[in-house]
């Protein structure tokens, strides 16, 4: 049995973004790093499946972007991803997602993979789209949102989560394309021993060109913060008196005070 | 501009966030008609055409069917746009809607600018503007940034008959949210822990202040998924919404899923040691430092 792991490499979100001189993505400039959340969770489930399914079975993890994202592919090879698959893409930020799913469905069309996790969405993107758009690709079945997944004899049982805590049951059939949800798992943290073994494994390294030439489906011309609306008050200074500040504020505006 | 909407429904009865597209289609001035799974006995209140798949045959979850479907009336109703909800139903079915008509699509859509579309990106601190190059788009709308319009009206219908071949995908049921330990829904004051709390050690510095202002613990939801905090106590889409007299975020970024179970609050105090965290966007006041050091500060003189 085969199965691919699509990851993304994202900056810390906590960073402070500002706009590139293109003005359509942020500037790299002093960025972290760090292996997208949601993909974290789509690396240890299959992982987890691969271990489940044991000899003879395979798990690649593909990446797309400029060089600095092996570092996200060694980390998801020392959770347990068998060989890398590097597209190198100095561009990739600007791909729109039907670029990015195209890229993907190239690669994977020829290779028969029986399950393809992803995240459900990239934390910087946010668009949720490429996971759908390469099952659709692929014309296979595809489930979103997941928070719980079992497998057994070429059936996927999946956990969607839906709205307010409720979830929702699914059934597939292999091959599948999953997308997973925080909290569907508890991702590992790779071992000193296992970081050692995965500098052996393979990444192998793919053009862009070689897979894509489709044109975006949507462009972005600009990137800023959102609108201030104003309106609070922002506090800044010695935590004590800051302390006091609020105090007076919360006696003068509310009644939970008393 | 004409644009096909994409209602929704659960367990019979059409999804109160329905309204948000009407509310989306009178903010984009467009002609809509919707489209619509459900029960024909708990019809959307929309004028104009409805397209009406019953859900006893179409399936509440059936996303290669209801892309069929969606397919088949967008070569009916030629449309513009087509647009979803950013919700679980939405980000499932837009994409495979969208690459089924081989066109765009753009994803949480918080508001509307000349030739294209303003969307959040980067958990919600930045934004971008995006422009289709396709004639046709796919949208998915965030859920609370259009306002709701149940200005209602009668629809007129036109039945669809469902395709005849199942989806890959089969639904086996719902699985009910756990039952909760606690009612955040009645609680006067909320006092919730996210991510930049730290560790699970620190909760209690966090409950500390929520027992001071004799109010009740709440979390984001990185903090349940981390076993931190008991699920009951999660704020946002995929918890509980809450509206007390007091809120207060404690190194929670102010994502939109949380924002969309808290904004409602009477009054919100936000502690982040980050000036420009979204949070402040909504925030009636924001208090900038290390909650570690502010709120065990705080508890103190209470
Ligand atoms: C479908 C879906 C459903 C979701 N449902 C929910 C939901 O119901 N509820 C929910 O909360 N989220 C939900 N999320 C997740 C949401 O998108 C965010 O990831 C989450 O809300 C972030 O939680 P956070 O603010 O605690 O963490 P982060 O975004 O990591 O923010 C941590 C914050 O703490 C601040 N900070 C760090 N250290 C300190 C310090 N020492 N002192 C002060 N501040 C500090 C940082 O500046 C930052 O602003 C959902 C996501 C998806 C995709």
């Amino acid at each position: 049995m085969k199965i691919l792991v699509c990851i993304k490499q994202v900056p810390d979100l906590e960073s402070r973004f500002k706009a590139n001189s293109a003005g359509v993505w942020f500037d790299e400039t002093d960025l972290a790093w760090r292996m997208n959340e949601y993909d974290e969770y789509a690396v240890e489930q299959a992982v987890k499946l691969r271990e489940q399914l044991g000899e003879g079975s395979e798990l690649v993890v593909l990446s797309i972007g400029p060089d600095r994202v092996v570092e996200a592919m060694k980390k998801a090879l020392a959770m347990g991803c068998d060989r890398g698959v590097h597209v190198q893409d100095s561009a990739a930020a600007v791909k729109d997602p039907a670029q990015i799913a195209a890229t993907v469905v190239a690669y994977a069309r020829d290779q028969h993979f029986d399950v393809i996790f992803t995240g459900m969405q990239s934390q910087d993107r946010g668009s949720a789209q490429v996971g759908v758009l390469v099952a659709a690709g692929l014309d296979i079945a595809c489930a979103t949102t997941l928070v719980g997944f079992s497998y057994s004899d070429g059936t996927i049982t999946a956990k969607r989560e839906l709205e307010g805590g409720l979830k929702g049951i699914v059934k597939l059939k292999t091959p599948a394309l999953v997308t997973c949800q925080l909290g569907l798992n508890v991702p590992r943290y790779p071992t000193l021993p296992n970081i050692m073994k995965a500098k052996k494994k393979d990444i192998a390294a793919l053009p862009i060109e070689s897979l894509l030439s489709t044109p975006p489906l949507a462009a972005t011309v600009s990137f800023h913060p959102p609108a201030k609306k104003g309106g609070g008050i922002v506090l800044e200074g010695e935590v004590g008196i800051l302390v006091d500040q609020l105090l007076g504020i919360l006696k003068e505006k509310t009644a939970v005070l008393r | 501009m004409k644009i096909l909407l994409i209602g929704e429904s659960r367990d019979n009865k059409v999804l109160e966030t329905t309204y948000e597209l009407t509310g989306f289609a009178g903010a984009a001035a467009a002609e809509s008609s919707l489209f619509f799974v459900g029960s024909p006995h708990d019809l959307p209140a929309v004028s104009g055409r409805l397209y009406l798949a019953d859900v006893a045959a179409c399936g509440e979850y059936n996303p290669d069917l209801h892309r069929d479907l969606i397919v088949r009336t967008v070569a009916e109703e030629n449309p513009d746009a087509v647009v979803f909800l950013h919700s679980s139903y939405g980000w499932d079915l837009a994409p495979r809607v969208a690459a089924a008509l081989k066109v765009a699509q753009i994803s949480e859509v918080v508001g509307l600018v000349e030739g294209g579309f303003e969307v959040g990106c980067c958990n919600g601190k930045m934004r971008r503007t995006v422009k289709p190059a396709t004639a046709r788009v796919v949208l998915t709308i965030q859920s609370g940034a259009f306002p709701v319009n149940k200005e209602g009206g009668s629809p007129q219908v036109v039945a669809l008959a469902p395709p005849v071949a199942s989806g890959r995908v089969i639904f086996a049921g719902y699985e009910a949210a756990e039952a909760r330990a606690i009612d955040l829904g009645r609680a006067e004051v909320i006092v919730s822990a996210g991510r930049g709390v730290g560790k699970k050690d620190n909760i209690p510095l966090i409950a500390a202040l929520a027992k001071a202002l004799g109010g009740e613990l709440g979390a984001s939801r990185p903090v349940v998924d981390a076993g931190w905090i008991e699920h009951s106590h999660q704020v946002g889409t995929t918890g509980q919404s809450v509206a007390p007299k007091l809120y207060v975020a404690c190194g929670i970024s102010g994502a939109i899923q949380h924002l969309a179970g808290m904004k409602k609050s009477d009054f919100i105090v936000a502690i982040n040691k980050d000036k420009d965290a979204p949070i402040g966007e909504i925030a009636d006041v924001l208090i900038v430092a290390d909650v570690l050091q502010f709120v065990p500060a705080l508890t103190a003189k209470l």
